[in-house]
């Protein structure tokens, strides 16, 4: 077990693309960090660049405090495990999983190979497997191979690349539950590379966001989520991803202020209003959730949120949860700004619906015109020019993360000490 | 794409009768010196295909009788200088083609350049020059003086089938290793060579029917017993007098000479044509 630094980490190709840009972060012994972003972000040349297959180009990578920058990846012992699994095909499973214990020769016995193979593979349920070569095995299966692979060997860290990526929908979210448990019993140390937003906030203690090779935030999921720094970590972080609302911050007729959108005034805090301030266009931040149909919504939350009327053009029934869409007239000042964001994130809408979140029950359908209530209190403003949160409440957000840390530390003391008993 | 076309009746009619004409055409041949090989010296004047009495007297002739130092010394010769050729070639071949597969070096295209150069370089331009150097280097009618010609012809396709080979397995398998704790050594020998084994295989087997196939070089830099291959020796062999053709004898060498060929094709048949598809077609 061991902490990973990075200090000032460059990464530049011969020629001289930045694939990573000055990126420095802490990773606190037993902590589980998410490294995630579009593809071609440089996630996984970092992530490479820890284990050391990838040279650094200028900054200092530290394993535990010491600097392993020009140590070749067998000394780092460190563990990975690849999108393609990288099993050897010709050896059994227990040959797979014994493969470093046969490396380092000398250290094992020929019993600790046989208890810790046995051990890693009764943890993995794969012990009915073990003569099997992976071939024969499904997705799933060669997945949790090649985890057993990494947790026989007692490394400083585990590093995931995309290990999920190449598994269908429903084995992917049960993977993700038992790469998240192993890691909280276990407690190593842990860098999972993902594109999967989902993954990434589901699994991590803190989660990096990166775009074309420079750390954007790193936080806690839920401090990314309520508090992000921009508007690409906001977009990023959450599914169906945030609106942006693109408007102007007025008085309104009543006379307190308000930020006039193309679907109307939506009355604002003061606070976010004062932020939004004097700019000629701002992008305002409002996830799915955050609207709701007026007519459910309590009387005295009410007061806390506006309400504007829309049409739907069309809305999706989800058993749980149903998702309306309004269309609306894109403002062309920020129609570049939305362009470049669609871009940066791999995706190539340009985001001219709106989406809400509606109640499972609620009986509107499209072409519907409907009054929803929009709680003002957590919308963001985004400055369209820089991409700069101008709402953002960093004390509030440093303290989600502290918080986060604290559940973490309360669940490894648990795990501890049901390991003592 | 097989399973995307049924072939229709007609369509396959066509096909098998291609086929049946290609056979034949490949294989007279070979049945013609099959049959003449067990014809009597009177026999083979005549114009029919199959002997009319089946006879052994030259098979005799080449195992146990007249032909027996000349083609037995030079079985011997053929075997011994072609498996040597060949493992050399595979053993070289092997290591070139996991760099050029697998690192990056300056001159990596000039080396797969100069190799295909080489193995498309005419063998008669290249013997009379080897000749002489080898007579005044003392290499002349020796085993070292085959092997190292037959190295020029094996390499190349060596090298090139091998670096198909390594192209295609996966490059993340020795990462995993060197994550692992291997050296780049041990990731090669633990995790490349055992995936990189069937077209080793097929490799050797190519590198084999080259060496053990060659006349000229065989015919030119040798001259007694010592070294001359079969192909070689089968010209010189003699009739019973100065007016008659050993053409029997040559036909029982020449069949006894293509059967571990064929052999060899028949054991590993499938191994070859996985081996030559993949190392043809990528993924």
């Amino acid at each position: 077990m061991a902490s990973i630094t990075m200090k000032n980490i460059v990464k530049e190709y011969d020629d001289g693309f930045p694939a990573v840009n000055d990126i420095s972060i802490d990773i606190d012994d037993g902590e589980f960090v998410i490294l995630v972003g579009p593809s071609g972000c440089g996630k996984s040349t970092l992530l490479r660049m820890i284990v050391g297959l990838e040279d650094i180009t200028s900054g200092d990578m530290l394993i535990d405090g010491e600097r392993v920058n020009d140590k070749p990846p067998r000394e780092r012992n460190l563990a990975m495990v690849f999108q393609n699994y990288a099993l050897y095909p010709h050896l059994t499973v227990y040959e797979n999983i014994a493969f470093p214990m046969r490396l380092a020769k000398g250290t094992f016995s020929a019993s600790d190979v046989e208890e810790k193979v046995q051990k890693a593979a009764g943890m993995l349920e794969l012990t009915e497997h073990l003569d099997r070569k992976p071939a024969n095995l499904s997705g799933g299966q060669r997945q949790r191979v090649a985890m057993g692979r990494a947790i026989v060997r007692d490394a400083n860290a585990f590093l995931f690349d995309e290990p999920l990526s190449n598994l269908d929908a429903k084995l992917r979210g049960q993977m993700r539950a038992e790469i998240s448990q192993l890691q909280r019993s276990l407690n190593t140390t842990s860098v999972y590379v993902t594109h999967d937003q989902t993954e990434a906030m589901t699994l991590g203690d803190r989660v990096a966001v990166l775009k074309k090779g420079l750390l954007q935030q790193i936080a806690s999921p839920r401090e990314l989520y309520e508090q992000p720094a921009n508007l690409f970590v906001a977009g990023f972080i959450g599914a169906p991803s945030m609106n942006f609302l693109p408007g102007t911050v007025e008085p309104s007729s009543t006379g307190s202020m308000c930020l006039n959108t193309p679907l109307g005034e939506i009355e604002l805090p003061e606070h976010i209003a004062a932020a939004g301030q004097g700019k000629d266009v701002v992008l305002a931040g409002i996830r799915p959730e955050f609207f709701a149909e007026a007519s459910t919504v309590d009387e005295n939350k009410r007061g806390r949120g506006s309400v504007v009327t829309a049409e739907l053009t069309h809305v999706e029934w989800l058993g749980n949860e149903q998702y309306g869409y309004i269309s609306y007239e894109n403002d062309p000042r920020v129609v570049d700004t939305l362009h470049n964001l669609a871009q940066d994130m791999d995706s190539d809408d340009l985001r001219t619906q709106l989406v809400v979140a509606l109640d499972a029950m609620s009986r509107v359908r499209g072409g519907d015109s409907t009054d929803l209530w929009v709680d003002t209190r957590r919308i963001h403003l985004f400055d369209p020019a820089t991409g700069e949160n101008l709402t953002r409440d960093a004390e509030a957000g440093a303290e989600l993360t502290r918080l986060a840390a604290e559940d973490r530390r309360r669940e490894r003391e648990r795990s501890a000490a049901k390991a003592e008993q | 794409m097989a399973s995307s076309k049924r072939l229709t009746g007609r369509q396959k009619l066509g096909w098998a009768v291609t086929t049946i004409l290609v056979l034949l055409y490949a294989l007279f041949p070979v049945a013609a010196i099959f049959a003449n090989s067990f014809k009597t010296q009177a026999d083979l004047g005549n114009p029919t295909f199959w002997p009319a009495n089946w006879t052994l007297t030259h098979y005799e002739m080449i195992f146990v009788g007249s032909a027996q130092d000349l083609f037995l010394s030079s079985l011997r010769n053929s075997i011994g200088i072609t498996l040597i050729a060949t493992f050399v070639a595979v053993v070289l071949a092997t290591l070139c083609a996991y760099a050029i597969a697998r690192l990056n070096f300056p001159g990596k295209r000039i080396i797969l350049g100069a190799a295909l150069a080489v193995s498309i370089f005419p063998v008669i331009s290249v013997v009379t020059p080897l000749f002489n150097l080898w007579r005044t280097i003392g290499l002349y009618d020796t085993w070292l003086g085959l092997i190292i010609p037959y190295l020029s012809l094996t390499l190349p396709i060596s090298i090139w089938t091998l670096s198909a080979f390594f192209r295609q397995i996966p490059w993340e398998l020795e990462q995993a290793a060197q994550v692992d704790g291997a050296t780049q050594w041990q990731a090669f020998r633990k995790a490349i060579i055992p995936l990189a084994a069937p077209g080793v295989f097929t490799t050797a087997i190519l590198a084999f029917f080259i060496a053990w196939n060659d006349f000229v070089y065989g015919i030119s830099l040798t001259s007694t017993e010592a070294a001359r291959p079969v192909p070689a020796a089968l010209a010189f062999f003699q009739g019973a007098s100065q007016f008659e053709e050993p053409t029997g004898a040559i036909s029982a060498a020449a069949i006894v000479v293509t059967i571990p060929v064929v052999i060899l094709v028949l054991l590993f048949q499938r191994r070859i044509v996985s081996g030559l598809t993949q190392g043809a077609v990528k993924g």
